[in-house]
């Protein structure tokens, strides 16, 4: 007789997996569903309409207040993604190439020491060091070297950048450090006896080589990064939104919860739009091959 | 030795420490052009550190090397007249096959179609034609291997070193590379280093043998004279199989010597057929290959000068050949312990393998005894 539906084993294996498939469900899968359907439903001031609509994408999409947000956070993260990675890539080579291999561990160890305190001290603390009365601040006028404080290093893109890029280093660091441990040292070896001097090898394999970890870092650095709300909030001084404050205020402030929806999916869209095209770049340009 | 070019490689007093670690001890060493040359030993005997240090990837400590005349000191490997084959290949995982071959001729001045027609023709000399277009990982180590050499070959080097290439093959395909290596040097005429740790290997393919062991150069000789006359008793155990049996020499004269050897008697031995190296603790031992000695049957004479009865003791078959391990008649006369020895004989289709404990004559000569002071 012929086995039907799932065999012992399957039955097994879906049995263990369900709990977290169904948290996994409940948390992540739920929340979207009800943002999306959300998106299409009317706003009648404080309460939500059932009523199918697509003017929160039309707002969403014609209001130039959310375009200059949207572009402005693409930019912003964009920003943070070049400066972390290009800051983290001579960390990652130097633990990889330079620190002796008993070293490493503990080297890797210390690169996480800044998560030991939360994302919103080490937020905070950014603010207390750029402040208008911060530790550069006073620094710089004690030792006589500006006469009035530097306003140009708190509440503005830069500080935002400087911020993030600090928040997000080891997880650019690592994965980029795993794509450099990756690569076989006699290829380096076979650059340099092949006639290339140390930076032409550095070029033309060790960096091609290095380049799935450098996506990795980039794709974790810039999808987090362009919804982040705390900074822009806090180093920004609120002058500076980015589209996860906008999406807050129209969510709670207005209490627009469809338009808040709509503002969300559009941004989920525009993350993996963005995305996918650095995906499809690399491989077109790059032609990384594993 | 009467050479009258300049040797292609020289090294001169060699000394390398990896921190305490004594890795080369004074290697004093010349190459000549054209010559497939093999360094052998076992592992950590330094081959490996000596070829890279030719190679520029290892400073060295004290002395020199010269290539084709010229001091190294201050040559980084980039700039050095020298191409490796690495132990792994080294292949570019993310370059195609023609794009590693072409890696080393990015500064060559030549047009784009000529590289490319030399990267043709390098794949085609290893015999990897119209396989330009692979991509790297896609391809077998034997392949990985030729592309490995028609990277280092087409940049014309005056060296090419060997970095244990064939260890990663298996058994039918090393046999066949190895042949393929010596042709395609005398194709190329380019001086050959290899690195290994096959004796087999380093007979069939060299032209000469650097012996090592612990950082130095034990014996420095082509291969016949390598396997027939082993400087030591080390380089005679590592290189091939060497029954070992202890001697008292009797009489030493002009360089003569005669030994009285339990089993085998009393012999004559002339002086190149003596080793002066270095003696060990164990005193003055008689050596000899396997197949210089001939198992009689009954009734079977032979013109070698001398017999000896045996016992068999074990038989090991190996389809053409057959290893016995006989019990020498008298071997205990001198301290109370029976010795065995191994012999090899080529099977004859059709005739009977003797068996264990059966009696036996050998014959032998003594011209083929080595005598290890």
């Amino acid at each position: 007789m012929a086995k039907r539906g799932m065999d012992a084993e399957a039955r097994q294996g879906f049995t263990l997996i369900a709990p977290p498939f169904i948290y996994a469900l409940a948390i992540l899968a739920a929340p979207i569903l009800t943002i999306l359907s959300y998106s299409f439903l009317t706003d009648g001031y404080l309460e939500v309409v059932r009523e199918f609509t697509l003017d929160n994408y039309r707002q969403v999409w014609t209001d130039p207040i959310v375009r200059t947000v949207m572009l402005r956070s693409l930019m912003v993260s964009a920003l943070v993604t070049l400066v972390t990675v290009v800051l983290a890539f001579p960390v990652a080579y130097y633990v990889s190439f330079m620190v002796r291999p008993e070293r490493k561990s503990m080297w890797l160890f210390l690169i996480t020491i800044p998560f030991w305190t939360s994302y919103l001290i080490r937020v905070f603390l950014w603010k207390v060091i750029l402040g208008y009365n911060g530790v550069i601040n006073s620094s710089l006028t004690g030792l006589g070297i500006i006469d009035e404080p530097l306003t140009f290093i708190l509440y503005n893109v830069n500080s935002i950048v400087l911020t993030l890029a600090h928040a997000y280093a080891p997880f650019a660091i690592l994965p980029i450090f795993v794509a450099l441990e990756k690569i076989d040292r006699s290829l380096l070896e076979a650059g340099r006896d092949l006639g290339e001097n140390r930076l032409m090898t550095f070029w033309r394999v060790t960096l091609p080589l290095a380049m799935p970890g450098v996506i990795a870092a980039v794709l974790i650095v810039f999808i987090p990064t362009i919804g982040d709300y705390v900074t822009p909030e806090l180093i920004g001084g609120g002058k500076i939104p980015m589209i996860a404050n906008l999406i807050q205020v129209q969510m709670l402030a207005l209490d627009n919860r469809p338009l808040g929806s709509a503002l969300a999916v559009t941004a989920m869209l525009v993350v993996a739009v963005v995305s996918l095209l650095f995906l499809a770049l690399n491989r077109r340009f790059l032609k990384v091959k594993q | 030795m009467s050479d009258d070019s300049s040797p292609m490689i020289e090294c001169r007093e060699l000394q390398k420490y990896y921190g305490d670690y004594h890795a080369l001890r004074g290697i004093d060493l010349s190459i000549r052009e054209g010559e497939f040359f093999s360094l052998l030993g076992p592992s950590g005997c330094g081959k490996t550190t000596l070829l890279r240090v030719i190679a520029g990837f290892e400073d060295i400590s004290a002395g020199a090397v010269l290539i084709d005349g010229r001091h190294m000191e201050d040559v980084p490997a980039n700039r050095r007249p020298t191409n490796m084959v690495f132990q792994s290949y080294a292949i570019f995982p993310h370059l195609s096959v023609a794009e590693n071959v072409a890696f080393g001729l990015r500064r060559d001045p030549r047009p784009k179609p000529e590289k490319a027609a030399m990267v043709e023709e390098a794949l085609e000399m290893v015999g990897l034609r119209g396989y330009g277009g692979r991509a790297a990982h896609a391809l077998s180590g034997g392949q990985r291997q030729r592309v490995a050499l028609a990277r280092a070959l087409i940049l014309k080097p005056k060296v090419l070193l060997l970095d244990e290439p064939l260890s990663a093959l298996d058994r039918k395909m090393r046999e066949q590379m190895q042949v393929e290596l010596i042709k395609l040097q005398r194709q190329v005429g380019i001086t050959f280093v290899l690195v290994t740790h096959d004796q087999e290997e380093a007979l069939v393919m060299s032209d000469r043998i650097a012996v090592m062991f612990e950082g130095e150069i034990a014996q420095l000789d082509e291969p016949e004279a390598l396997y027939a006359r082993p400087a030591s008793r080390r380089v005679a155990d590592f290189i091939g199989v060497m029954n070992f049996l202890p001697a008292r020499i009797l009489d030493e004269a002009d360089g003569r010597a005669t030994a009285d050897i339990p089993g085998l008697g009393v012999v004559d031995l002339p002086e190149g057929q003596i080793s002066r190296a270095d003696a060990d603790d164990s005193g003055p031992m008689i050596g000899f290959r396997p197949e210089t000695m001939t198992l009689l049957r009954p009734g079977q004479t032979s013109q070698q000068a001398r017999e000896t009865g045996a016992v068999i003791d074990e038989v090991v078959y190996y389809g053409d050949m057959t290893y016995y391990d006989l019990r020498l008649d008298g071997s205990a006369r001198l301290d109370g312990k029976a010795r065995t020895v191994r012999i090899s004989m080529r099977n004859v289709f059709g005739r009977d393998v003797p068996c264990v404990g059966t009696a036996v004559r050998l014959a032998w000569s003594p011209g083929s005894l080595v005598l290890f002071r």
